[in-house]
């Protein structure tokens, strides 16, 4: 029986959200930056042996772009994930269970990503 | 809540249909939508053919024209018929609109199809029930806030502060964009829909008001505001012509500038 106010007003503002929105936009821009420099990249590799691969690797711009990618690319799907899940999911332990999955799998992916490149930088 | 498929008691079924008038030689049909609750029934489609030579030129002529002549019991809400009270929002030909402002001849197809705003509960036929939507109009405190002392006479405003407000003090409330929304259909009870949120823009645009940054404090929420994912059904709807989703543009802007 509450009344409309009440239940609008509820626990008020979370004072958040601006972080989030504003590193979705930052991590989308970087996202085309090192894609576009990515895929550049691949097209005049194409057909390279795997020595000219690794070789590339070597590089500690390649390694540290690779790695940004690898990150910025974790995370913006993180967030992206975490918006379809607000939107959709109403069940309140389910949606907490899917956010923290979605986070340990990104943290699990990004992890997995920047030690494989370092592997291959590092390597002999 | 994100609903796929209507729930059984919504699910809408085959109404009355009422003739053609005798003599009429320009017709056209309205497929209406109607519930009523006392009966225990499903809504369902009344379908009413009109003589368009004896009608007004507006939907919503037609709609008064129905009650008075054929169907008492259509049940819908409307007052000022210029577009200026709100009153007669409704979905028409598959779009949000005002009944008062919308052509019979600018509907494209055979019949006009006319049903209540979506995704709202249903108090009867084409009205719907704003309690909430009032209820978080009223959470936004839509009045002007200062700290400074009262002036003698007005607090004034300057030529270019006022054109601020243009596409913003047009706003009517019909509520025909917060509920072409998919993400206020799925999150109304947290997400302040685009009317509410362009609402208090107007009053965070405004050069005269004070508590811009309070307003911004409230604002601040993953749901009341951060919903919103520029989908654009709200500036498409709009009657008016507005452009909420600029002004959700504008309040996403200030929150992030003033942390940098």
């Amino acid at each position: 029986m509450q009344a409309a106010i009440g239940k609008v007003r509820s626990r008020g503002s979370a004072r958040s959200g601006a972080g989030t929105w504003k590193a979705q936009r930052f991590t989308a821009i970087a996202n085309l930056l090192l894609v576009l420099w990515f895929v550049v990249n691949a097209i005049a590799m194409a057909g390279s042996a795997y020595a000219e691969w690794v070789a590339w690797f070597h590089s500690p711009l390649t390694a540290a772009l690779m790695i940004l990618l690898v990150l910025s690319t974790c995370y913006h799907a993180r967030i992206g994930l975490q918006e379809v899940v607000e939107d959709y999911v109403h069940h309140e332990i389910g949606k907490v269970a899917i956010l923290v999955g979605i986070t340990l799998v990104a943290a699990l992916l990004a992890t997995a990503g920047v030690v494989s490149v370092l592997m291959i930088a590092l390597g002999g | 809540m994100v609903e796929f498929a209507l729930p059984k008691n919504s699910r809408i079924e085959a109404g009355k249909s009422h003739a053609v008038p005798d003599g009429a030689s320009r017709t056209k049909t309205f497929r209406i939508f109607r519930y009523e609750p006392e009966d225990g029934k499903n809504p369902h489609i009344d379908t009413y053919t009109i003589d368009l030579d004896d009608c007004g030129p507006m939907v919503l002529d037609a709609l008064i024209k129905i009650k008075a002549e054929t169907d008492s019991t259509l049940t819908f809400r409307r007052s000022c018929r210029e577009g200026i009270c709100g009153s007669c929002s409704m979905n028409i030909d598959g779009h949000n609109t005002l009944a008062c402002t919308k052509a019979i001849e600018d509907v494209a197809g055979d019949d006009v199809t006319v049903y209540p705003l979506p995704h709202m509960s249903v108090i009867k036929d084409l009205v719907v029930d704003f309690t909430q939507f009032w209820a978080q109009y009223e959470s936004i405190e839509p009045w002007l806030k200062t700290y400074s002392t009262d002036p003698a006479k007005e607090r004034l405003q300057s030529v270019n502060d006022r054109e601020e407000l243009d596409g913003l003090y047009e706003c009517i409330l019909c509520a025909c964009c917060s509920t072409a929304c998919p993400s206020y259909w799925w999150n109304s009870d947290r997400y302040l829909g685009p009317a509410v949120l362009l609402q208090a823009y107007r009053w965070i645009a405004d050069s005269r008001d004070e508590a811009t940054g309070e307003r911004l404090d409230e604002l601040e929420d993953p749901f009341k505001l951060y919903r919103c994912h520029t989908i654009m059904n709200c500036t498409n709807t709009c009657p008016k012509g507005l452009n909420p989703a600029r002004a959700i543009g504008e309040i996403k802007k200030l929150v992030v500038e003033r942390r940098i």
